[in-house]
């Protein structure tokens, strides 16, 4: 599947999340993603710095218990190899070679969890912190062709979830729209009206590089899986206006 | 030799982790004469050595720091968008794909060649964890440095003169420019690649995970 295909349906899912009002919004998200993608799995989870937790996903409730029974979470490698980091992890860069590691990666086989996996670690505002995973059953080769070709995606997708669910947690102020700097409206508002990006690097006297990073930003802010979707999305929120 | 440490890992390197902020004091207090806190063992940190950044190391033959650079994600807080702002047009780089970049110090005898090495570790970085830039603050004579490696930032802006100028400039890394950093620093891109997969793991070596 292109990636020009997928845009528009991923596109609607991310307004979707944006306008979630409920947590449960999450998991019909988080299951339509699945589907999307093809995956076996796909789930989210986070602790705050108090303790609180949440998630959603689409493993196997029975999986879900199981785990909580075994006191899987001081075990379970993606945990011990994301917690408090910052740099996504493929599965198979994590140590499983304790007993304990492999013992429980057959039992999450056996429940369906699958052999790959990634993984994104995000770390929020105050302590929290969050994991995005993918899950699936497959061998390497379809497996690295897959995470070639999404990861981009996946890590996007994996911060604009952490942003809804922050902005759902019970007793949180939700946090205003991040504005965008005049710079950056500029820039945006030049590519809406058609600039190409050397123009609009010769317009604002910056190097095409920079402009890169200018839009790159931005395109974060706005929620944006490219850059065309980030235009759009700054017309719609009223941040440029053509 | 390469090491990158997350902040919660230093315990597990004293030595290393000491003669690091030494060598911090040793930079950006003593010779540049930048306004850092240095405490009384005389090792300089700041709020974002709070922030369980990840430090990459060049360590030395004999076990002590030759110089390092430390990363956060931009997602979170950063220097560059807390107190720099004046030398980006007051865009706050903020995305997972960016990192910042801060705290570049040398050691003063360390092994030629170390810059290189560390940048040639800052390509091994944006290449597996899918980085597409850095953003740094650094001081303005580097520059001359990082462009004799082959690892030219742009910068977006200087405050200050002499000793004491800072700069806010971006990387991005090709192909060639990693072959031509792994040169300059006589550190072939295999054993590069070595000192990323002893850290983080390797994708290739590791015998297939299955159920069995």
């Amino acid at each position: 599947m292109g990636y020009l295909e997928k845009l528009p349906q991923l596109d609607g899912v991310i307004a979707r999340l944006e306008c979630a009002e409920h947590l449960e919004d999450l998991q019909s998200a988080i299951e339509w993603l699945r589907d999307h993608y093809r995956v076996d799995h796909m789930v989210y989870h986070w602790v705050s710095a108090n303790g609180e937790q949440y998630g959603c996903g689409t493993y196997d409730p029975a999986w879900v218990q199981r785990y909580i029974d075994q006191g899987y979470l001081r075990i379970d490698p993606v945990v011990l190899g994301c917690y408090q980091n910052f740099h996504p992890v493929d599965w198979k860069r994590l140590d499983w070679s304790s007993k304990s590691a492999r013992s429980f990666r057959r039992d999450a086989m056996a429940h369906g969890i699958g052999n790959q996996g990634f993984s994104i670690p995000i770390r929020g505002p105050n302590g929290q912190f969050a994991l995005f995973t993918v899950s699936h059953d497959c061998d390497d080769e379809e497996w690295a062709g897959f995470a070639e070709l999404n990861r981009r995606d996946l890590i996007l997708l994996a911060h604009y979830f952490n942003q809804t669910a922050l902005k759902l947690a019970p007793g949180r102020a939700p946090e205003p729209t991040q504005p965008l700097s005049p710079r950056e409206v500029e820039t945006m508002t030049l590519l809406a009206v058609g600039y190409s990006r050397a123009q609009v690097a010769d317009t604002l006297s910056i190097s095409e590089h920079t402009l890169r990073v200018y839009i790159e930003s931005a395109r974060f802010k706005l929620g944006a899986l490219n850059t065309t979707h980030a235009v759009a999305r700054a017309m719609a929120r009223g941040q440029i206006v053509v | 030799m390469i090491r990158y440490l997350y902040a919660n890992d230093l315990a597990r390197y004293p030595r290393l982790a000491r003669t690091m902020f030494e060598d911090r004091a040793d930079q950006f207090a003593t010779r540049l004469g930048w306004e850092v806190s240095v405490d009384a063992r005389g090792q300089e940190r700041d709020e974002y050595d709070t922030l369980n950044p990840l430090y990459v190391i060049w360590e030395k033959a004999n076990g002590a720091h030759g110089g390092s650079m430390r990363f956060l994600p931009t997602t979170g807080r950063t220097m560059v968008n807390e107190h720099f702002l004046n030398l980006t047009q007051g865009v706050p780089f903020q995305s997972p794909f960016i990192w910042e970049c801060t705290r570049f110090c040398l050691s003063r005898d360390t092994e030629q060649g170390t810059a290189a090495a560390l940048m040639l570790a800052g390509g091994e970085i944006m290449q597996n964890f899918h980085i597409r830039h850095f953003v740094g603050v650094f001081d303005a004579r580097m520059v001359r440095i990082y462009n004799r490696i082959g690892a030219a930032p742009e910068v977006l802006g200087t405050s200050g003169q002499g000793r004491q100028a800072i700069s806010v400039g971006l990387w991005e890394f090709s192909d060639a420019a990693q072959k031509q950093v792994s040169r300059v620093a006589g550190v072939p891109l295999d054993a590069s690649r070595a000192w990323f997969d002893a850290a983080f793991g390797g994708v290739e070596d590791q015998p297939a995970i299955s159920a069995a």
